[in-house]
C-alpha cells in the first residue's frame, strides 16, 4: 500500500524513541540522499527479544535504498501535518454539525425525515471520512514505514513440552481415579446423558404437533366467498364479462391471517368453452371439475403449491396464473396444472356452488391439502 | 515529557496489578504483513462492530411483537391501517425517532457489507491457500461465521414484518416444511404452530439480537486469537519465508492504519445510508399473506437461494404415502450445504492428495496453484449462475428475452458454466505461469531497442531483481515433498499403491499441473520454503541459462 515509503527504518533514531515517533528529527540529520542499510540500528534495537536472536535467515543483505530528498520531505512533512490537523478540525466541526442537526431538524413527516437524514448522515459521514483521511495521511506521510521481521516457530510444541503435558495429563487422570474406577466413569456418563437431553425436551412446547392441521382449511359447506378488500359476497351475475382474477376469502375470516394463509382463493370468470372440464366429482389431472364451478366461474387456492407465496399474477390472454416468487405458472383453464416452474402440483380447486340468495358459497373444504408439499402429505387428494 | 509521566503513573499502576508490560510489548510489536487483500477481514470485523452499535440503538425502539395495532403515526399514507406492532415500531423508528432512519439504513447497509466482506475474505483465503496447515481451524470457523451471517441477515431482514420480508419468511417456512420426516415439526416448532402465527417475530428477534451475535462474538474472538497466535500469512516476496513474518508492527503503524480503516468503513456506510435508500419498508406496506409485491428482490446474499429455487425442475416423489419434495429441499439445502461441506473438507483432502503435511505461511499466488484456483472459480461461477437466475425476471425484462428461456438456459448453464470456468481458469493460470517463466528466463523488457551487429534489432531486457523474482512465488504450489515419492516416482510410495492410492496418485497429478519451471534450471523460487540459502545464487541461475539470448548483463543484478 505504501510503496513510496517502503524501506527500512530511519538511520539514527534518538535514544529511546521509536522509529515511528521520531519523525523529522531523523530526517533533518541526514544528508540529501540518505542511504539505509540492513539491519538498521533501529531495527536491531527494537525487535522483540525472540526476533533479535535469529537474524532473519531469509533476509539477505538488502540492497541499499534511497529515500526521497530530505528538504522536500521536510516541507512535505510540515504540510502533511497541517493537512492532518485541518482534517481533524473539520471532523470536529462535522461532529458538532451532527449534534446541531439533531437539535435543528425535527422529524414526524416524510420531508422532515429526509432533511434530517440528509443532515445527520452527511455530518456523520464527513466526520468519519475526515478522521479516516487525516489518520491515513498521518500514517503515510508522517510515520516512517518500518518493515520488521519476526521469526516464526512451528506450531507444534517442543517434544519436552509435549511429554511433560502428557505426563501431567496422565498424572491427573490417575489421581482422579477416572481410569481406574470404571464404575464411577460409567455412572457419571450415564448421569450426564439425561441432563444433556433435558434442554432439548424443554423445547417441546415451542409449538403444537402438526397432526392433521395442514390437511384442512377453514372453508366449510355453505360458507360465502367474499371479495377480499371490500369483503362483500359475490353473485355470479356480478361478472358482466369474462376477465380478470379476483381474490376471495371465507366469510368470517376476512381479517384472520392465520386462516387466510391457507384459505385464500382466487376466482376467474371464463367465457363458455374456454375451460376444459371433467364431469367427475374429484380432481382429475389437467382438468377442471365442472360440478365445482358456477357459470364458468372457477375457484382455485391462491397459495402456491411450491413454497406458499400468493400466486397473485394473472395473464388474461393466456389464462396463466403466475406466482411471482419463483415463477411457477398454472393453466387456469385446465385445473390449474403446472406448465412451468418448480411447483409440482396444480393449485387445488375449491368446490363451489350458490346459496339460496344466489351468492357464491363453498360446497365443502378443499379436498386436498393446499400450499407447499410436506412429508405427511403423500398423495392425499 | 508527558509520555514518561503517563508510563510511570498510570502505566506503572496498571502493571503493578496486571503484570502487563511484557505481554503488551509483544502485542505492540506484533507484525502485520501488508497486502490490500488483508483488509477484507478487517472490513468484515468493522461492519460487525457497526452492526452491534446501530443494532443496539434500533433495539431501544423496536418492538418485536406481532400484536395487531392500528397505525396513527407520522406516515400519513398508512394512517388507520392494521399492522403488527413490529411494523409500526419500524415506521416509528423511521419517522418519529431522530436519527432512527439513518441508524436503520446504516444497519442494513452494514449487514450487506458484512456478508460481502466475509465472502471476499473467504475467497482471498481460498485462492491464496492461506487455509493450509496450520490454519485449518480458522478456515472452519470462518465457514461457520459465513453461514451464520446469512442466517443473521435473513432473520434481521424479517423483523420489520413488512410485505417484502413476509415473503421471505413465507419461503423460509415453505422450505422448512418440505424437509423429509422432520419438516412439519421444525416448522411448527419455529412458528409456534401453523404459518404465520404470532410467535415468529419475537423468536427471530431473540435469535437475531442475542443468540447469533453472541455466537459471532465467541467465534470472532476465537478466530482473531488463533490468527494472532499463529501470526499472519504473507504474500511471497523477498525475505519472506515460512519461518518468518515481515511487515509493519502493530504499534503504531498498524493501529493507526487500521483505525483509519475503521473510520473509512463507517464513513462509507454513513454516506450510503444518507444518499442511497435501502429497504423503505413504508412503501411495501405491512405483511399480508394474500399480497405480494412483484419484482421484489431479496438482499443480495439470498439471491443464489432464490435462483436455486427458480431453476429447479418440478420433481417430487410420493413413496408409501410420504412426499419427497425434491423441488424444494434440494435447491434450498444443496447449493449452500454442498459447497460448505466441500469447502470444509478441502484443506484435508488437499493434504491427503499432496501428502504435504508442512506448515505454510507464505501464500500462493492464485496462478501458482492452477487446480485450486480453477476449482474455486468453478464454485464462484456456479453461484454466479444461481445468482443471475435469482434475478431472471429482471434479466428477462432488460434483455427482452422470454422468462422461461432464461430459466432453461440457466438449468444447463449451472452445470456447464462451472466446467468451462474450470478449464479456462486453469489455462489462464498456466499461461500466467508461462509468462512468469518467460520473465525469469528472459528478464523484463526495458523499452530500449538496440541494433545487433547482424543488423537486426533487439529490445534490451534486464533480468529480474531479487525482489521481483521473489514476488513471483513458487510455481508448483502443491508438489509432493520430494521425500514422499511423487506420483511419478518409479517405485510408488507405499501410500500410492492400491486402489485408493491410485486415485490419490491421479488426483495428485491433476492438482500438481503446473508449468515445470524447474526443468528450465530456474529453481530460484524466491525464498519460499528454502530458508536463507535458497536465494541469492539461485536468483542468478534463473537467468543465467538464457542470458545469451537476451542482451544486457544479467550479472550485475542487485
Ligand atoms: C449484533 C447485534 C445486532 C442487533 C442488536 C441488531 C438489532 C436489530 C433490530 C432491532 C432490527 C430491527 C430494525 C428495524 O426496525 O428496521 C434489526 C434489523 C436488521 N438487522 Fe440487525 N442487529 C444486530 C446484528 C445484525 C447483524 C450481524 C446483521 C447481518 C448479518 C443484521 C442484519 C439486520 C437486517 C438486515 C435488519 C433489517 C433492517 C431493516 O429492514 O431496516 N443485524 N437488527
Ligand atoms: S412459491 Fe410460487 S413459485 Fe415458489
Amino acid at each position: 500500500m505504501s510503496d513510496s515509503t517502503h524501506g527500512q527504518g530511519p538511520g539514527e533514531p534518538e535514544e529511546g524513541s521509536l522509529p515511528g515517533a521520531q519523525g523529522e528529527t531523523g530526517e533533518e540529520s541526514q544528508g540529501r540522499h540518505r542511504v539505509i542499510g540492513t539491519p538498521s540500528p533501529a531495527e536491531s534495537r527494537l525487535l522483540l527479544a525472540e526476533t533479535a536472536g535469529g537474524s532473519a535467515p531469509g533476509l539477505p543483505a538488502a540492497k541499499p535504498r534511497t529515500l526521497p530528498a530530505d528538504p522536500q520531505d521536510m516541507a512535505g512533512a510540515k504540510r502533511a501535518e497541517k493537512i492532518v490537523a485541518a482534517c481533524f478540525i473539520l471532523a470536529m466541526l462535522a461532529g458538532f454539525g451532527f449534534i446541531a442537526s439533531y437539535v435543528i431538524f425535527q422529524v414526524h413527516s416524510v420531508t422532515n425525515v429526509l432533511h434530517s437524514n440528509l443532515a445527520l448522515g452527511t455530518c456523520m459521514g464527513l466526520a468519519f471520512l475526515l478522521l479516516g483521511v487525516g489518520a491515513t495521511i498521518w500514517v503515510r506521510r508522517l510515520m516512517p514505514y518500518v518493515e520488521l521481521t519476526e521469526m516464526r516457530h512451528p506450531m507444534r510444541s517442543e517434544p519436552e513440552n509435549r511429554e511433560a503435558f502428557a505426563d501431567t495429563f496422565k498424572e491427573g487422570a490417575d489421581t482422579s481415579q477416572f481410569v481406574k474406577r470404571p464404575i464411577l466413569r460409567r455412572t457419571l456418563i450415564a448421569a450426564t446423558v439425561p441432563v444433556a437431553v433435558a434442554p432439548i425436551v424443554l423445547l417441546r412446547d415451542l409449538g403444537p404437533l402438526p397432526r392433521e392441521s395442514l390437511d384442512h382449511t377453514v372453508w366449510r359447506k355453505g360458507m360465502r366467498l367474499l371479495n377480499y378488500g371490500a369483503n362483500t359476497p359475490i353473485r355470479p351475475g356480478d361478472f358482466s364479462s369474462p376477465g380478470g382474477m379476483i381474490t376471495v376469502v371465507p366469510d368470517g375470516f376476512q381479517n384472520d391471517f392465520n386462516a387466510l394463509a391457507k384459505a385464500a382463493c382466487i376466482i376467474i370468470k371464463f367465457a363458455p368453452g374456454q375451460v376444459v372440464y371433467t364431469d367427475h366429482d374429484y380432481p382429475v389431472p389437467n382438468l377442471t371439475v365442472k360440478n365445482w364451478t358456477v357459470d364458468n366461474i372457477v375457484c382455485y387456492s391462491k397459495i402456491c403449491t411450491h413454497v406458499g407465496c400468493p400466486a397473485a399474477l394473472y395473464e388474461e390472454t393466456t389464462h396463466h396464473i403466475l406466482c411471482p416468487c419463483h415463477q411457477s405458472t398454472f393453466d387456469a383453464t385446465r385445473g390449474a396444472k403446472v406448465i412451468f416452474g418448480p411447483a409440482t402440483r396444480p393449485l387445488p380447486q375449491l368446490p363451489m356452488t350458490v346459496d339460496a340468495e344466489g351468492y357464491l358459497v363453498a360446497r365443502s373444504d378443499f379436498t386436498e391439502p393446499v400450499g407447499p408439499s410436506f412429508w405427511e402429505r403423500g398423495n392425499s387428494s | 515529557m508527558s509520555i514518561d509521566k503517563a508510563l510511570s503513573g498510570t502505566g506503572s499502576w496498571l502493571d503493578d496489578r496486571l503484570h502487563g508490560a511484557k505481554g503488551l510489548r509483544t502485542f505492540f510489536r506484533k507484525i502485520f504483513p501488508d497486502h490490500w487483500t488483508f483488509l477484507l477481514g478487517e472490513i468484515a470485523l468493522y461492519s460487525f462492530i457497526i452492526l452491534l452499535l446501530t443494532g443496539t440503538f434500533l433495539a431501544l425502539f423496536f418492538k418485536p411483537s406481532m400484536t395487531e395495532v392500528v397505525y396513527h403515526g407520522s406516515y400519513i399514507k398508512l394512517d388507520g391501517v392494521h399492522m403488527s406492532e413490529a411494523y409500526a415500531s419500524t415506521l416509528n423508528i423511521s419517522f418519529d425517532v431522530r436519527g432512527g432512519l439513518l441508524m436503520r439504513q446504516i444497519h442494513h447497509w452494514a449487514a450487506d457489507l458484512f456478508v460481502a466482506a466475509i465472502l471476499a475474505h473467504m475467497l482471498r483465503i481460498f485462492f491464496t491457500g492461506a487455509y493450509r496447515k496450520p490454519r485449518e481451524i480458522n478456515w472452519l470457523i470462518g465457514l461457520v461465521l459465513f453461514t451464520l451471517s446469512l442466517l443473521e441477515g435473513l432473520f434481521g431482514y424479517s423483523l420489520p414484518d413488512d410485505l417484502l420480508s413476509g415473503a421471505g419468511l413465507r419461503i423460509t417456512q415453505g422450505v422448512l416444511q418440505s424437509i423429509p420426516i422432520v419438516g412439519t415439526y421444525l416448522s411448527f416448532f419455529l412458528f409456534g404452530g401453523q404459518y404465520p402465527g404470532t410467535d415468529i417475530i419475537p423468536r427471530l428477534y431473540i435469535l437475531h439480537v442475542l443468540l447469533i451475535p453472541g455466537l459471532f462474538m465467541a467465534l470472532i474472538g476465537a478466530h482473531l486469537f488463533i490468527m494472532f497466535h499463529q501470526k499472519h500469512t504473507q504474500m511471497p516476496g523477498k525475505g519472506r519465508t515460512n519461518q518468518n513474518v515481515v511487515g509493519a508492527p502493530m504499534y503504531p503503524y498498524f493501529m493507526a492504519k487500521t483505525g483509519a480503516f475503521f473510520f473509512f468503513t463507517f464513513a462509507v456506510l454513513a454516506l450510503a445510508a444518507t444518499f442511497a435508500q435501502i429497504n423503505p419498508v413504508w412503501l411495501y406496506g405491512p405483511y399480508n399473506p394474500l399480497a405480494i409485491s412483484a419484482g421484489s428482490q431479496p438482499d443480495f446474499y439470498m439471491g443464489f437461494l432464490e435462483g436455486a429455487l427458480r431453476i429447479m425442475p418440478p420433481w417430487q416423489w410420493v413413496v408409501f404415502g410420504h412426499t419427497f419434495a425434491f423441488n424444494v429441499f434440494i435447491p434450498a439445502l444443496l447449493p449452500l450445504g454442498g459447497i460448505m461441506t466441500a469447502a470444509a473438507l478441502w484443506p484435508f483432502l488437499e493434504q491427503w492428495i499432496t501428502g504435504d503435511k508442512n506448515e505454510h505461511h507464505v501464500n500462493d499466488r492464485p496462478r501458482n496453484a492452477p487446480t485450486r484456483t480453477a476449482l474455486g472459480m468453478a464454485a464462484v461461477s456456479f453461484y454466479g449462475v444461481l445468482w443471475a437466475e435469482g434475478a431472471n425476471d429482471v434479466l428477462a425484462q432488460h434483455f427482452n428475452v422470454p422468462l422461461y428461456t432464461i430459466t432453461w438456459i440457466a438449468r444447463f448453464a449451472v452445470f456447464l458454466v462451472p466446467i468451462f470456468t474450470y478449464i479456462i481458469t486453469k489455462r489462464i493460470c498456466l499461461g500466467l505461469q508461462r509468462k512468469d517463466l518467460h520473465l525469469i528466463q528472459h528478464g523484463v523488457e526495458t523499452g530500449i531497442v538496440r541494433q545487433l551487429p547482424s543488423g537486426g534489432f533487439i529490445e534490451e531486457t534486464r533480468p529480474l531483481d531479487e525482489e521481483e523474482l521473489a514476488a513471483l512465488g513458487r510455481p508448483v504450489a502443491l508438489a509432493l515433498p520430494s521425500g514422499e515419492g511423487g506420483a511419478e516416482a518409479e517405485v510408488p510410495a507405499p501410500d500410492m499403491r492400491g486402489g485408493l492410492g491410485r486415485v490419490k496418485a491421479r488426483l495428485n497429478k491433476i492438482v500438481n499441473e503446473s508449468v515445470p519451471i524447474d526443468e528450465h534450471g530456474a529453481n530460484g523460487h524466491g525464498a519460499n520454503g528454502h530458508g536463507a540459502n535458497g536465494h541469492g545464487a539461485n536468483g542468478h541461475s534463473a537467468t543465467a541459462e538464457d542470458h545469451a539470448a537476451v542482451s544486457s548483463g544479467s550479472d550485475d543484478e542487485g
